[in-house]
């Protein structure tokens, strides 16, 4: 997965280059390269003028952001509160045992990223599975295959 | 309160003259009183991260505990450096320092506050985050060679290897900010130009 | 779209599109908010919309695509108006019966309606128990509006507020009347709204901020992301006229990353009011000026503690500030900046436009006015739900929730989220309020309200929110990161199997620490959700260390499955299902649960038909010893195979 130089630097002039900005830049350089590649971070330092110290700190305090490439597909499990009552446990682990990788994971053919998310705000549907924006209710190990299979 | 203000404040039942504008800290060390620190630094913005100092103020019979370092100081503040529930705080930090970092410095703290041995358990890193050499590199020395990557007990110190091998060989002035001594005992004498920052973060996700 | 110049302009316009509307009839449907969307609910709008088309009705029949209508557990949820029939569950298929019989028949679908106690069907919308004993002064106005119809608002008498308080009221007057009003935080902190305003607006300086804090990082709480996607526009009211009591005129609303339909959702809203001079320069031609800026988190926790959620949209990084200087007086970049939670901000246009004394005619003498709550976990009616301030926990939990699912037997309620108590049964009459709540030992905190059965073990809780917080601490301060670390170890230790004498007293020591050390609420508030199920379940924890059992028989280390030798059937399903193997047994052969190889996933139990019941779950006791290999299944009374 390649860094793409003129996007980042769209990014950045679209925000100005302004340091305020820093977060808000780095979301849409990992939206678009569904992670964030070290020239990337270079190119944020230097153009906004803000330490790259500082822009690791960012880039690996908070959870929206990888350092390192992520699959083509997403699954995320819910682990907030009322999905925990319901069994969110029992069904991480029937996800992990299809998968073969554990939360916060990418599959080595970077088919899959694992990862986990407090409350999707669908508790009715409790415990929740997400696979590339579908959502699943309480989903057994078959339909999780099925569904997992789906995937490309 | 306007800075330069005088203020009148008690500190363990001396009556101590400080300024508005200086921090409990400050105007303890003023007055000659002891209050201990470890993530403080007097060429530095405070930091709060220790929680080593803090102490007992109480105002209009309202008592709090604050960190001195951070807390500014009030006219007519009470401040009381070494109550038992004080003792018991420090004792406890430092019980769980000692986990993670059971060196020199820490251990002769521990000591004073009567804590031998630490009943606690945690990987062994030798590093409390004080920041004392991240908040250097930037605020005096303005170079960033060094600084925070990760959340929680994931939270760690790296080298930038692009700037401290440009840097750092002739500088080493954090070497002798470090409590645990873990900077000088890992860095010296590391040659940054062989190292990438992959390096240092692992080959796994930091953070997350 | 031109710009409204006066309120008179707005009233207009008002005028206009309700004449548009005369006769018309709408259909809402949840189809605007994540929920819905999860259920299938856009796909019924459209099934609607192509139904209307094709039976001829555009023009005089309209689907409205709403956001959270509440009642989650039942989605997808059509509401018919001016009737107010309400159809749950709905499926794409129901639609051209629902189009046939209803709008055009005017007959009712019996088997879509809300089956109530005894299997009555219920008809009406309000008269279902669920929305009946609610007051959805907030909440209710979902029901009209699209969020992507500005129109939608403005129809419902939106904006009104905002032409009050600008060309008929002063900043001061503003601020008089949500002081007089007592309307207290709802994100958690329960601070007076009015106090913090008067704080920010005589703090020294000229320029000062007003911030939403759409963060909502409670696990289990989703008020406010259905709030922003379902009706942004009374936020954003709130913000201006508060921005105006306080002399802002920069707006900020910072909005968790994981909610990309509320982002969308509020831009779109903000675009449309600043078409409409709703925001800008010179609003209604007062002379007042402000505009807003979207700020996205990016997956923290810890970011939505104010003075974290200022130092991000500084562009650092969100970690909270030793907080000794207010944020009101010194917040972003140093300025006085007003930081208030989603649903705080819209109770603001309501306050203006009723007053504040019917507002704090509403609720208790300390707590006024209505709070949205997320009522989820083991109770029936899952759902989003409003009600006055001094409601009690029963009233919320049997009469508006249906009780316990599957009629099992309640055992405790977690309000507060990360940072708050379980209440047990002996407190299910306490009334919502902030201080009785505090005073229990939990809090009202965000919203979240968590109903758990006996099923749910108390250790597991507190294990489960040290847990979250390990994961959410920033890491920069001594007690937080280690005392959270050791604790859960301990927590972790004790649900294992592991326990030992002490563990809890070490438990309440550090816990103390912790709470009086640390530099943010996220450390002073971790232990409370030990601390209150220690206080209310002190035998769960005892029985967990001093006997090795979980009475819930939830802690994995702690349970045993094993089939009952006298009640196999030998139908071999449960082996079958087994997924690691571990369940021996063949035709007419009592099956038997290989100790070692189970994981304890419980699908034996799951699967075992109820008529056999043949499996059970054992904790705190030795496991019987399997009957000899060969042992044939004892049949029941003249049923040989």
């Amino acid at each position: 997965m390649s860094n793409r130089p003129r996007t980042t630097e769209k990014i950045i002039d679209k925000h100005h280059a302004d340091k305020s900005e820093l977060i808000q830049i780095l979301l849409e350089v990992q939206e678009e390269n569904r992670w964030l590649p070290g020239d990337a971070l270079h190119r944020v330092s230097r153009k906004l003028g803000v330490p790259l110290s500082q822009v690791y700190h960012i880039a690996t305090f908070y959870k929206a952001f990888s350092l390192i490439p992520q699959g083509r597909n997403s699954v995320s499990v819910c682990l907030g509160t009322a999905c925990h009552v319901r069994g969110a446990p029992r069904l991480m682990d029937k996800v992990t045992d299809v998968l073969g990788i554990r939360p916060g994971e990418t599959s080595t053919d970077r088919k899959f990223t694992l990862s986990t998310v407090n409350c999707l705000g669908c508790c009715a549907m409790g415990p929740v599975l997400v696979v590339n924006g579908e959502y699943y209710s309480n989903p057994s190990a078959k339909e999780i295959k099925q569904a997992v299979t789906a995937c490309k | 309160m306007k800075k330069g203000t005088s203020v009148t404040l008690t500190i363990d039942g001396k009556e101590v003259n400080a300024r508005a504008g200086m921090t409990i800290l400050e105007a303890a060390r003023k007055a000659g009183i002891y209050i201990p620190t470890l993530c403080h630094n007097d060429k530095l913005e405070p930091y709060g991260a220790c929680r080593i100092c803090t102490v007992e103020i109480s105002r209009n019979n309202k008592t709090r505990l604050v960190t001195a370092c951070v807390y500014p100081v009030e006219d007519g503040l009470n401040v009381k450096t070494d109550t038992a529930a004080v003792k018991k705080i420090r004792q406890t930090l430092l019980e769980l320092m000692l986990a993670s970092s059971p060196s020199k410095t820490i251990e002769e703290m521990a000591r004073g506050y009567g804590i031998t041995k630490s009943r606690f358990e945690a990987e062994r890193t030798n590093c409390i985050l004080c920041g004392q050499c991240v908040r250097y590199c930037n605020e005096v020395k303005g170079a960033n060679a060094i600084g925070f990557v990760g959340r929680g007990t994931e939270r760690r110190v790296v080298f930038f290897p692009e700037i401290a091998s440009t840097v750092c060989a002739s500088c080493r002035e954090c070497f002798s900010l470090c409590p645990t001594g873990k900077l000088p005992a890992e860095t010296d004498g590391v040659s940054f130009t062989d190292l990438t920052l992959e390096d240092f973060l692992g080959a796994g996700q930091p953070g997350v | 779209m031109v710009k409204f110049k006066s309120s008179a302009d707005l009233t207009q316009k008002r005028r206009e599109i309700l004449a548009q509307r005369e006769g018309k009839r709408y259909i809402a449907i949840n189809a605007s908010g994540t929920c819905g969307l999860s259920s299938g609910s856009d796909k019924v709008s459209r099934a609607f919309s192509a139904e209307i088309e094709k039976q001829g009705l555009s023009g005089r029949v309209e689907v409205r695509a709403t956001g959270c209508l509440g009642f989650c557990e039942n989605s997808p949820v059509v509401i018919i108006f001016p009737e107010e029939i309400c159809y749950v569950k709905v499926k794409p298929e129901d639609v051209p019966e629902v189009i046939a019989e209803t709008i055009i028949g005017g007959k009712l679908v019996e088997r879509l309606l809300y089956r109530g106690e005894g299997g009555k069907r219920i008809a009406r919308e309000g008269d279902i128990p669920f929305y009946k004993h609610q007051s959805r002064i907030v909440f209710g106005n979902n029901r009209s509006i699209d969020p992507r119809s500005i129109d939608d608002y403005i129809a419902q008498g939106g904006y009104a507020a905002l032409g009050k308080a600008l060309l008929e009221m002063s900043p001061e007057g503003v601020l008089e009347t949500v002081k007089k009003a007592n309307l207290r935080g709802r994100g958690g902190g329960g601070f007076p709204a009015g106090v913090k305003w008067e704080t920010t607006r005589n703090a020294p300086g000229k320029k000062k901020y007003v911030i939403v804090n759409a963060d909502e990082g409670d696990p289990g709480a989703y008020m406010d992301r259905s709030l922003l996607e379902g009706n942004p526009h009374s936020v954003i009211e709130g913000l201006i006229i508060g921005a105006y009591a306080i002399g802002s005129h920069e707006g900020y609303v910072y909005v968790r990353q994981e909610y990309p339909l509320a982002v969308e959702n509020l831009s779109i809203a903000l675009n449309q009011a600043r078409r409409y001079g709703l925001l800008g320069r010179n609003i209604l031609g007062s002379g007042f000026s402000f505009d807003v800026t979207i700020h996205r988190g990016a997956g923290a926790f810890v970011s939505g503690e104010s003075s974290a959620l200022m130092n991000a949209i500084e562009g650092r990084v969100g970690e909270p500030r030793p907080k000794y200087i207010r944020t009101a007086v010194s917040g972003v970049r140093e300025r006085p900046s007003n930081l208030n939670n989603v649903e705080t901000w819209a109770n603001v246009p309501l306050i203006i436009d009723r007053g504040a004394d019917w507002f704090s005619g509403i609720g208790t003498k300390g707590s006024k006015g209505t709070k949205i709550f997320s009522l989820v976990g083991k109770v029936n009616n899952t759902g989003l739900v409003e009600v006055p301030m001094g409601m009690t926990l029963r009233q919320i939990i049997f009469d508006i929730g249906g009780g316990i699912k599957q009629g099992r037997k309640f055992k405790a309620v977690q309000t507060g989220g990360p940072s708050g108590g379980v209440l047990p049964e002996g407190l299910l009459d306490l009334p919502v309020d902030f201080d009785q709540l505090a005073a229990a030992g939990s809090m009202m905190g965000s919203g979240g309200m968590i109903v758990m059965d006996e099923d749910s073990c108390m250790v597991d809780v507190a294990r489960y929110f040290l847990d979250f917080l390990s994961g959410e601490s920033c890491g920069k301060c001594v007690p937080c990161r280690e005392g959270i670390r050791q604790m859960l170890r301990i927590l972790n230790r004790i649900c294992e199997g592991k326990g030992k004498e002490g563990d809890i007293d070490l438990l309440e020591e550090l816990s103390a620490v912790v709470r009086d050390s640390s530099l943010c609420a996220l450390g002073q508030t971790a232990p409370n959700p030990v601390l209150s199920t220690i206080k209310y379940f002190r035998d769960e924890y005892e029985a967990h260390i001093q006997k090795k059992r979980c009475p819930a028989g939830a802690c994995k280390s702690l349970i045993s499955y094993y089939i009952l030798p006298e009640k196999c059937q030998a139908c071999q399903i449960c082996a079958r299902e087994c997924s690691v193997g571990a369940i021996s047994g063949g035709k007419n052969l009592v099956h038997v649960i290989d100790q070692d190889k189970c994981t304890k996933c419980g699908t034996c139990i799951e699967v075992c038909p109820a008529k056999f019941d043949a499996v059970v779950k054992l904790s705190g006791e030795p496991v019987p010893p399997a009957p000899p290999p060969g042992t044939e299944v004892t049949r029941s009374k003249g049923k040989k195979r």
